[in-house]
């Protein structure tokens, strides 16, 4: 007992160090699943009230910008307002028929060099945002919710590893998945599992798919740079140019499926009853 | 005097991390070269000081610096990491020296102050970046990324010690 204790003074930096170092790999390797960085990330309190107060100077240094972005979306959706009035006329005050909500917000911490990306947005629990709601601004597609607090959440990017985004091919029902496998290039991301019987061409949109619960159909994402058949030979591996500029975002809105939860209900009972 | 010095520390700790956080995370030269200078804080700790506090003070440091730029615990394991070998850093670049009450890192040769910061750098460095890649087939990307953000966290390092350093003597 006598040797068990000495040894433990002996080596009590070691042994702290160890401690600390194992807490922080547990930490981190938790993480590396999915959604289990619940309390590690930038959507509480202190971090999001400072992160508010720098966004809060600096977003002054870019509103003529911002402005012209915004005037620029509110005509393109004036025309599509106007084009399609006889369409909606029915059902414009009939809230059942609407299947997403969307809720705007502004990005107060974006990152793009990791290989993990967050964003982090003011709007939380407060404005009912939820975890998988998705996230985009008027060029494209940016991210899902992966954590929320009260007044913040974050973002996980589509530059990220753990991102994995139903997408198509623009006017055609082929899909795929968009995921950041060259981790070096911010504007770039690629959409795998294209069998190689689909006709392609550079410069080919690539828009989200219907697969999702989490995005509707036809958001862009962006456009085809190039293409190559990945190792098996028999799909192709698609380097696609997004049409966000990743490295400046302020605005985004965030969509709420008011489906999602009886899709996933349904899913799940499937499964059971498998 | 005890009381400076712990509000020094504090002072440090503070202003780094808002420093890492709101500065440095978004600097992204040539795209992905964000310094991470609140090293500095292990080169300026006092090295007469317990070094139980440190290395939890290093730990929580490293923790702040996560919970800012989402990176899960990575930070905290390279600080704690580079907080525990310090001593032995130390040892190997200024000797026995170091170990006398009257030592103190101004007396030492500009050489000296330089390998040190050098090593706590690369030492960080390696175990962040094997941490947050985390896969053996890009360990040239391992590489590439602790030589380059360590060359511009060293310079900007030196730079700030160089403005900030104590020569009241």
């Amino acid at each position: 007992m006598q040797q068990i204790i000495n040894f433990l003074i002996r080596y009590k930096t070691f042994l702290l160090y160890l401690f600390l170092l194992l807490i922080s790999l547990i930490f981190t390797f938790q993480s590396h699943s999915y959604h289990q960085s619940k309390f590690l990330n930038s959507s509480n309190y202190i971090s999001g009230s400072i992160y508010t107060f720098s966004e809060d100077i600096t977003s002054y240094f870019g509103l003529r910008e911002e402005n012209n972005r915004l005037v620029e979306e509110n005509k393109k959706l004036r025309i599509k307002l106007f084009n399609t009035i006889q369409l909606s006329k029915a059902n414009i005050y009939n809230s059942i028929a609407i299947d997403y909500d969307v809720i705007r917000g502004r990005v107060i911490n974006n990152s793009y060099a990791d290989q993990r990306n967050y964003i982090t947005i003011n709007r939380g629990e407060k404005d009912s945002i939820a975890q998988d709601m998705g996230v985009v601004t008027d060029k494209g597609i940016l991210g899902i919710v992966e954590n929320t607090s009260n007044n913040f959440s974050t973002v996980q990017s589509i530059l990220s590893e753990k991102s994995n985004i139903n997408a198509k091919i623009k006017n055609s029902n082929h899909f795929g998945s968009l995921v950041w496998e060259n981790t070096q290039d911010y504007n770039v991301v690629q959409l795998i599992d294209i069998p190689r019987l689909v006709p392609l061409t550079i410069g080919d949109t690539i828009v989200t798919g219907a697969m999702s619960s989490i995005f509707p159909e036809n958001i862009p994402i962006g456009t085809i740079k190039s293409f190559d058949l990945d190792n098996s030979k028999s799909f192709y591996f698609i380097n696609v140019e997004l049409f966000n500029d990743m490295t400046n975002i302020g605005n985004v809105y965030i969509i709420k499926n008011l489906n999602r939860k009886e899709v996933l209900q349904l899913e799940a009972e499937t499964q059971a009853n498998d | 005097m005890i009381n400076s010095t712990f509000f020094l520390t504090v002072l440090r700790f503070i202003l780094l991390v808002l420093l890492q956080v709101l500065v440095f995370n978004n600097l992204n030269f040539f795209g992905y070269i964000n310094p991470l200078v609140y090293i500095l804080f292990l080169y300026w700790y006092p090295i007469k000081k317990n070094r139980t506090t440190f290395i939890i003070l290093c730990f929580i440091l490293g923790l702040f610096v996560d919970i800012f730029s989402d990176t899960l615990a990575i930070n905290a394991a390279a600080t704690v990491t580079i907080a525990y070998l310090r001593p032995t850093i130390m040892r190997f670049v200024f000797g026995v020296n170091y170990e006398f009450q009257s030592f103190k890192l101004n007396n030492s040769t500009k050489a000296q102050q330089f390998t040190f910061l050098a090593l706590l750098i690369i030492v960080h460095h390696s175990v962040y970046y094997t941490l947050e890649i985390f896969s053996f087939s890009n360990s040239l990307l391992i590489l590439q990324k602790t030589v380059t953000v360590g060359i511009s966290t060293l310079i900007l390092s030196i730079l700030f010690s160089t403005l900030f350093s104590s020569k009241k003597e």
